[in-house]
């Protein structure tokens, strides 16, 4: 059973949008995006701040898709800033405009970070399928560090761009970025089903990490660099989202609250919604935030694991997306006996090299997009 | 880090980190992009007066006085706590 009742949330993610000028095929968003007319209305929205703050979450994450894709932005900045949330808008900085900036930061906007896809017009603009994008960002970098707001450059790594990772560490102190997030893509969503063509190889993701670990050390007060590592190569796997309805809760466009992300890809669960009941109550009463609390739901090896309560038998999306069963050892640890066999799939994929790209977009309304290289 | 911290040197949290009681939790926190910092009471005490328009000569004179205890460990403690902060990125001086 789930302890009760559960500490109370650190972070509130929300989706507000899945509406994105890009298109980015690591995209951790779910393939079945949700339609523009189902999103939640801006007073919803407010009260889902005002009640995970009252919950004792302190950081929300403005996130979707692109969440300035939203008109009244500004306002729900402004909401999450009273509700006494800190507040981070995600951004890939297209559409984020000098008057727009000038709104959010008036509406108490506490950081901003900016995804970058590559670090030159040619390789951003072709992983993000959107032309200008490159030239966009930069601008957007500028006038954010020249309102005084703190800026994050967010680089998902993946094979098209693992080799820019020195380049991405060079472009965030040039843009004077405090923080830069060097995010080796986790395969969910849009991203697992481009895996094939977005993973990298061992070697080369061992070489990037002691890149990352020689410049944290040079750039120590002048860069925080984060790093996620890509977990298919990892020994041990990742206490996902801070281990499931520990410390995080995600809110979809459309209002259905998430332990993590990628939560509705595990069959069976019933996943409560902001319209019909309040945060709290989800967070401490919908059976789905509760079935993988505590260590009750292990199997072995994790049950009697002395690393349970590290990583929490890892993640459990990533156990049902590839063992095939959310109660399963997450196959990104060494005990899993499917280890050898994902990290090898994964040795496959990224020797073969070439493999088609399906690039994110909402089915029914924005037209296709030209095929990728 | 650019310049070395000194008795001249104001200390203030930088734009994007704030300070304020976590009461769900029941504590002092520092909320910094993507982190949150746990801090003693201690350490808030000094973070009160790192508002950047004391310098830190007074910052140390201020806490010696408030604790009773001599300037010279204060200081040594104070620098230690300023100049990890500073590495974090949640201090400026």
């Amino acid at each position: 059973m789930a302890p009760n009742p559960p500490s109370p949330p650190i972070g509130l993610l929300v989706e507000l949008t899945h509406r994105c000028p890009l298109s980015c095929p690591h995209c951790s968003n779910p393939l079945a995006l949700e339609r523009p007319a189902d999103e939640l209305e801006t007073g919803v929205w407010a009260r889902v701040f005002k009640e995970a703050a009252d919950l004792g979450a302190l950081h929300v994450h403005l996130s979707g898709g692109e969440p300035t894709a939203r008109r009244d932005i500004v306002e729900l900045t402004r909401a999450a800033s009273q509700a006494g949330l800190y507040t981070n808008l995600i951004t890939s900085g297209i559409g984020v405009s000098e008057t727009l900036l000038a709104g959010l930061v008036e509406a108490g906007l506490d950081h901003l970070q900016l995804s970058f896809q590559g670090t030159d017009v040619e390789t951003n603009d072709r992983l993000g399928g959107y032309s200008g994008g490159y030239v966009k960002k930069r601008a957007v970098a500028e006038m954010t560090t020249r309102a005084g707001v703190p800026l994050t450059i967010n680089a998902v790594i993946h094979r098209g761009n693992l080799h820019q990772v020195g380049a991405f560490i060079d472009l965030a102190v040039e843009l004077g970025a405090r923080r830069l997030e060097v995010a080796h893509t986790q395969y969910y969503g849009w991203a697992l089903a481009n895996r094939a063509a977005l993973m990298p190889a061992k070697d080369k993701v061992e070489a990037a990490i002691a890149l990352v670990e020689d410049a944290r050390k040079r750039l120590s007060g002048t860069l925080v660099i984060d790093m996620v590592v890509p977990d298919y190569y990892a020994r041990y796997p990742k206490p996902c989202a801070g281990g499931w309805g520990r410390l995080a809760i995600n809110v979809t466009p459309v209002g259905k609250v998430l332990p993590c992300h990628a939560a509705e890809s595990i069959p069976g669960l019933e996943f409560w919604n902001v319209r019909d009941h309040a945060l709290g109550d989800i967070w401490r009463r919908n059976p789905a935030f509760n079935a993988f609390r505590g260590y009750e739901w292990m199997q072995e090896p994790c049950r009697s694991c002395e690393r349970k309560a590290v990583d929490f038998g890892g993640c459990r999306c990533q156990a049902m997306a590839l063992a095939g069963d959310a109660r399963a050892t997450d196959p990104a640890c060494w005990k899993s006996p499917l280890h050898e066999t994902i990290a090898n799939r994964a040795a496959e994929e990224a020797a073969a090299g070439a493999a088609a790209i399906r690039w994110r977009r909402l089915r029914e309304t924005q037209p296709a997009q030209p095929a990728g290289p | 880090m650019t310049a070395d911290l000194d008795l001249a040197s104001r200390p203030h949290l930088p734009r994007g980190v704030r300070m304020r009681r976590d009461e769900a939790r029941g504590r002092w926190i520092l909320l910094a992009p993507e982190r949150i910092f746990e801090i003693d009471d201690v350490a808030a005490n000094v973070l009160q007066l790192c508002d950047g328009h004391r310098d830190l000569k007074s910052i140390v004179a201020e806490l010696a006085s408030r604790f009773s205890a001599p300037e010279a460990r204060i200081q040594t403690d104070v620098v230690a706590m300023l100049n990890d902060l500073r590495s974090k990125r949640v201090l400026e001086i």
